[in-house]
């Protein structure tokens, strides 16, 4: 695999997980438990559109093809898509999008903290801002983890149910393949396995407080960087694109 | 939060001030009362803890409270897009739009707050269906061009009510509004920005745009409220400068203002009596249909129901939520009293 080929495919990756779960985070406006949420929800969905555009722009340049940001996101199926699993869980309850969004900023703060130093300068720059907004990402989902977690006897109950069922997509997070292991050879990404001390760390330090425990998964479920998702994702493109399809080659 | 209502039922008789737990009462006497009126003529700014009629106050807070629901209630026909924005520019301007009208509420529910109303009294008051909110938006969201076209027209209008609402006598109010009225202009461009790309796209767009503006322009025109002769508040609002223009005066500047716009894009309004008067120097226009504007009013638009229900969900289906904030700050305050004694 080439350099160019793995960054490319790195870059989509990337631009797919930011997308999916900022589109996600959208679709709480306006019905988010309380007015503030109503605010911070948008806010990170707007952080995450925000990277997924960069990404997205980037992975056209290295790709050469003349494809834009609309391209990507518009106009591809299911199939196409290469974003984590996790990203593409349904919101369910408040508990599970909170989870959610810890389980991806505290492995995309460190992640995008490493990138700062990637031989790509466009992804270096992408990396720097991302880096802080990831940082309250974490801090908001922690602290909301946390109270959730030691909140009343329900909503210790609802965050124990979303550890169960998110927990089993957090190993895709860790995933290694031969394009991180070329990029990260060449110092063009930072390899996603090395995240793993830190991302421990942080889910440690948060469910100590939560008085939540890190579950044993007998069997990880992965499949999204190879476009193998779950039945929502198609549910959630159908809506996010029908527009766009409904008008080629339209501007908006 | 305990929140202590400032003479609040205890007749028009008593004035009060409008900071939560104040207890300064006196009677408005004649003397009161024009002792605050010559203010209000000086243009200064009344403040939370000055002495105020309490009609003064109840005014405001109907008003504030009316215009804080309705950002509030504003997020939703236009998140009703968020998922289904045709490109990613579009998403993203869209969700920082949606995120500043929630801004705005919360800045508004705070200057209400000055006047010794709390922001859970004023929610209950709208999830209960007893609080009003823009009648605009009662109306449905039906086409990508309806965003465009809340941006063009409904923040354009909400611009023409508060720019003079920054001049306000109340003070908090008028400085909410200063600060709303800036976003409120960019979301009047970006809403333009969309018409003008429809319009200057395909048959299909511009189909699209047009028929946005056929369903919204009466709409728009109804947004600032009944015919002069017909507004119940509108006379002792001008005498205490709350209003400083009339419906009527508001809705001919929106007219002035709006109909060039919509030449400009190609799209016709949807008024057959509209026409320039030269020698005004105003356009003539039609009459909205005042009898859907006081069904709209009065609870029987087509989303009414809806928009009450939509928000009626999110906080009940959140209460586990709030509930289990609150939990946990006790026992974390608990917890930390508790470490303290131990420490003592
Ligand atoms: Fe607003
Ligand atoms: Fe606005």
């Amino acid at each position: 695999m080439t350099e160019r080929d793995a960054l490319f495919t790195l870059l989509i990756r990337l631009a797919d997980d930011h997308l999916v779960l900022g589109h996600r985070l959208s679709e709480w406006c306006g019905h988010a438990p309380m007015l503030e949420e109503d605010l911070a929800l948008p806010n990170m969905a707007l952080d995450l559109i925000g990277q997924a555009r960069s990404l997205y722009a980037r992975a056209g340049e290295v790709e050469g093809a003349g494809r834009t940001e609309d391209d990507y996101a518009y106009l591809r199926e299911e199939r196409g898509f290469r974003n984590l699993l996790l990203v593409e869980r349904p919101n369910g309850d408040f508990a599970r999008t909170v989870l959610r969004n810890l389980y991806f900023a505290a492995f995309m703060r460190p992640w995008w903290e490493a990138a700062q130093g990637s031989t790509d300068g466009t992804l270096a720059a992408i990396a720097g801002k991302a880096v802080k907004e990831s940082a309250y990402h974490v801090r908001h989902s922690a602290e909301w983890a946390i109270r959730l977690g030691d909140g009343t006897e329900e909503s210790a109950r609802r965050m124990k149910e979303a550890v169960e069922e998110l927990h089993p997509y957090t190993e895709e997070l860790f995933d290694r393949d031969e394009a991180t292991e070329t990029l990260a050879a060449a110092g063009l990404a930072p390899d996603p396995a090395a995240m793993r001390p830190a991302w421990d760390e942080a889910i440690r330090a948060v469910f100590a407080e939560a008085r939540l425990e890190v579950p044993e998964v007998p069997y990880p479920l992965r499949g999204g960087r190879a476009g193998l998702h779950t039945e929502h994702l198609g549910h959630m493109l159908a809506p996010m694109q029908y527009l766009a399809r409904a008008h080629p080659g339209a501007s908006w | 939060m305990l929140i202590q209502s400032s003479g609040i039922g205890k007749g028009a008789r008593m004035y009060s001030q409008g900071l939560i737990g104040a207890s300064h009462e006196e009677t408005e006497t004649p003397e009161f009362l024009k002792a605050f009126q010559r203010r209000i003529d000086a243009e200064e700014k009344i403040e939370p803890n000055d002495p105020m009629p309490e009609a003064y106050r109840k005014t405001l807070i109907r008003q504030i409270g009316q215009h804080a629901h309705s950002e509030i209630v504003g997020m939703l026909p236009e998140g009703n897009w968020l998922t289904r924005a045709p490109s990613l520019k579009r998403k993203a301007i869209l969700l920082s739009k949606v995120q500043d009208e929630g801004g705005h509420g919360l800045y508004l529910y705070a200057a209400a707050e000055t006047l010794g109303v709390s922001r859970e009294e004023m929610t209950e008051q709208l999830l209960a269906g007893r609080a009003k909110f823009s009648s605009i938006f009662n109306y449905p969201t039906l086409s990508w061009a309806d965003i465009g076209a809340i941006g063009w027209l409904v923040d354009g209008a909400a611009i023409m009510n508060q720019i003079p609402l920054c001049r306000c006598s109340y003070g908090p109010y008028a400085r909410a509004m200063i600060r709303i009225c800036k976003e409120e202009s960019f979301h009047q461009r970006q809403g333009y920005e969309i018409m003008l790309t429809l319009c200057r796209g395909t048959a299909a767009q511009k189909a699209m745009a047009q028929d946005a503006l056929d369903r919204l322009w009466w709409p728009s025109l109804m947004m600032f409220g009944p015919h002069d002769s017909d507004s119940a508040h509108g006379e002792q609002s001008m005498k205490w400068k709350i209003k400083r223009f009339t419906n009527d005066e508001l809705r001919q500047k929106f007219v002035d203002a709006t109909v060039p716009q919509a030449e400009f894009l190609g799209l016709t309004v949807p008024d057959p009596e509209l026409r320039w008067n030269e020698a005004t120097g105003h356009y003539e226009f039609g009459a909205p249909d005042w009898d859907e504007f006081w069904r709209v009013v009065k609870g029987g638009g087509p989303m009414t129901r809806d928009r009450v229900a939509a928000r009626r969900k999110a906080w009940e289906e959140g209460a586990w939520v709030r509930e289990a904030a609150l939990a946990h700050a006790a026992k974390r305050k608990a917890r930390d009293a508790a470490a303290k004694t131990a420490a003592e």
